[in-house]
């Protein structure tokens, strides 16, 4: 028996004017797994999660979301599926516990159960002391946590996290990972959207990166890594004129490069024979896909 | 068995429009809101037409006595119903549903949950109409504080108020969903707000309008207000029907279109 899918999108289309903000899109999510979508700026990541809401419609293809066909039925998959958005929409004149009070009612949770859920979702925030605090008051990490805690109060099966960790500090960052690792582990599927490799690399089960509105590559992140960029990257460093002469020297001999801002990167180094020049090795890494496949630069 | 069928089997029925749980949290979100700012609302909506009350009713009061024989503090403290429905309904509307939507992305939120458009505005209105079918009747009981006699009629008053309230807040809604811009709304207020307020035959008689300005009121939602709530004070009569009738008409019209409008912009 395959993999019930949480999200299964087929060759969908979304444009806006001449504007193609998704160009025939495949993506899964396997039931209980985490997929990070990483792309670029304007890969069509947030369009994406609009579409799956059905707050954009798509010009052209099939996408299901726990069984539910979007759009017509979107109503029903949105009731099993919680939202994160990358824009902080927390009513900010309310207290914690109002705000979490307001989406308890939302979700539809029957009145019995409205209050456990509530507590549930302080605990999952970690907010339970500052439940009487008003959003205003609260710091970034926390606004963020509570976010997440919203679109998680009537416990649903598939949860979308929209940049989940952008604009937050190191540590915060970090937090907020064990949260979100600790939903997977708990069963929830989850679609992430997000630019930072490290967060996907970290959370998710499978990567698919996103360039110009279509999947370029769909894998675990191990894999990914193997079969796009090999085991070993060489580390070139020097001044400008020594970066530009590598890159030539590399070109020559059809080596896979890419530019950081100090360095030439020479991928699949472990394939190269006595010529390559003078650098550190270390082990490819999912940034490597990123830059190769997108040819953007990491922020 | 695939996931469509599994998931499908017995979920797989349409829902229906307007469902109650989905009203039901976009007015629990709007009263739990209202708890925080209760105290600024109310001062304003029952000041602002007290105030005007008081100044045309003492003002012009000192140089008329009597309109269509009443006394003309009791003409204006009837008519400011209107007034009150007015303010406390097509602003609110405008404004709230314009920075929710733009500035806290209240309506992104919403939409993401089992919430459509539909219900999403009809939430909405039916909030702000019940604000206006209350503080509607603050001008009734400044009036009667100033010799106003009660009457049975008067107890239709919150109910007029409330309908008129929803069509206004439908309009401010539409408004809200034409604009992109917070600004526009000077436009709307001053080409259209301020003039229908004072054509309704709150503060004069329309009958001494010219006969096309009195074709006009006959247009303007807020005359049949101020006409239904003044014979319900001083006595019913035939036409409060069709009175009641064009209240409800500007009411369907404008929900339907705020609905459509509103969609448009929120669902891309």
């Amino acid at each position: 028996m395959p993999p019930r899918s949480a999200i299964r999108l087929r060759g969908v289309v979304k444009t806006y004017g001449a504007v193609t903000a998704v160009a025939g899109l495949d993506l899964d999510v396997p039931e209980g797994t985490c997929v990070g979508l990483l792309g670029p700026n304007g890969a069509g990541k947030s369009t994406t999660m609009r579409l799956l809401t059905a707050q954009a419609i798509a010009d052209e293809g099939s996408l299901e979301v726990l069984g539910y066909r979007l759009p017509e039925d979107s109503k029903q998959a949105r009731a099993l599926m919680g939202v994160a958005p990358q824009l902080d929409n927390l009513d900010t004149t309310l207290t914690v516990e109002q705000n979490l009070l307001v989406f308890a009612y939302l979700y539809r949770i029957p009145r019995s159960e409205r209050k456990a859920a509530i507590e549930r979702a302080l605990e999952i925030a970690n907010l339970a002391d500052r439940r009487d605090a008003k959003v205003d008051a609260l710091s970034g990490g926390m606004r963020r946590r509570l976010l997440i805690a919203r679109a998680l109060v009537h416990r649903p099966q598939l949860l979308l996290l929209d940049e989940p960790t952008v604009g937050l500090d190191p540590q915060v960052r970090q937090e907020l990972w064990a949260l979100i690792d600790q939903l997977r582990s708990e069963g929830t599927s989850i679609l992430m959207s997000t630019h930072y490799i490290e967060e996907a690399a970290r959370l998710a089960d499978t990567v698919t990166v996103m360039a110009h509105g279509r999947a370029v590559a769909t894998g675990r992140p191990a894999d990914l890594v193997a079969e796009h960029a090999g085991r070993e990257a060489l580390e070139v460093y020097g001044p400008p004129a020594r970066l530009r002469e590598v890159e030539a020297e590399a070109l020559g001999h059809g080596w896979p490069t890419r530019r950081t801002g100090t360095s030439v990167t020479i991928l699949r180094a472990e394939d190269l024979d006595g010529r390559a020049p003078e650098g550190e090795r270390r082990p490819a890494n999912l940034e490597d896909v990123f830059v190769l496949l997108t040819g953007e630069e990491v922020e | 068995m695939t996931a469509g069928a599994a998931a499908g089997a017995g979920q797989r029925r349409r829902v229906g429009r307007l469902e109650r749980s989905a009203l039901a949290g976009v007015l629990v979100r709007e009263i739990v809101n209202f708890s925080s700012y209760w105290r600024a609302t109310t001062f304003s909506s029952t000041v602002e037409p007290t105030i005007y009350l008081l100044a045309f009713g003492f003002g012009f009061g000192a140089l008329v006595s009597r309109v269509n024989g009443i006394p003309y503090v009791e003409f204006v403290g009837t008519g400011t119903v209107a007034t009150a429905v007015l303010f406390s309904s097509v602003f609110p509307a405008m404004f709230g549903t314009f920075v929710k939507r733009e500035f806290q992305r209240t309506y992104d939120a919403i939409l993401a949950a089992p919430v459509d458009t539909e219900e999403l505005v009809t939430g909405e209105a039916l909030w702000i109409a019940t604000r206006a079918g209350t503080y509607g009747c603050v001008p009734l009981l400044v009036a009667m504080v100033f010799g106003l006699d009660p009457s049975w009629g008067m107890l239709v008053v919150p109910f007029v108020a409330f309908t008129t309230g929803l069509g206004w807040a439908c309009f401010g809604i539409l408004i809200a969903s034409l604009m992109s811009s917070i600004e526009n709304f000077n436009y709307v207020t001053s080409i259209v707000v301020t003039p229908l307020m004072l054509v309704a035959g709150t503060y004069f008689p329309i009958d001494a309008l010219p006969g096309w300005a009195q074709v006009l009121a006959n247009l303007n939602p807020l005359f049949h207000c101020v006409e239904i709530v003044r014979h319900a004070v001083f006595g019913f009569e035939a036409v409060d029907l069709a009175h009641l009738g064009a209240i409800v008409l500007f009411g369907l019209v404008t929900w339907r279109l705020a609905i459509r409008r509103m969609e448009r912009r929120l669902i891309q």
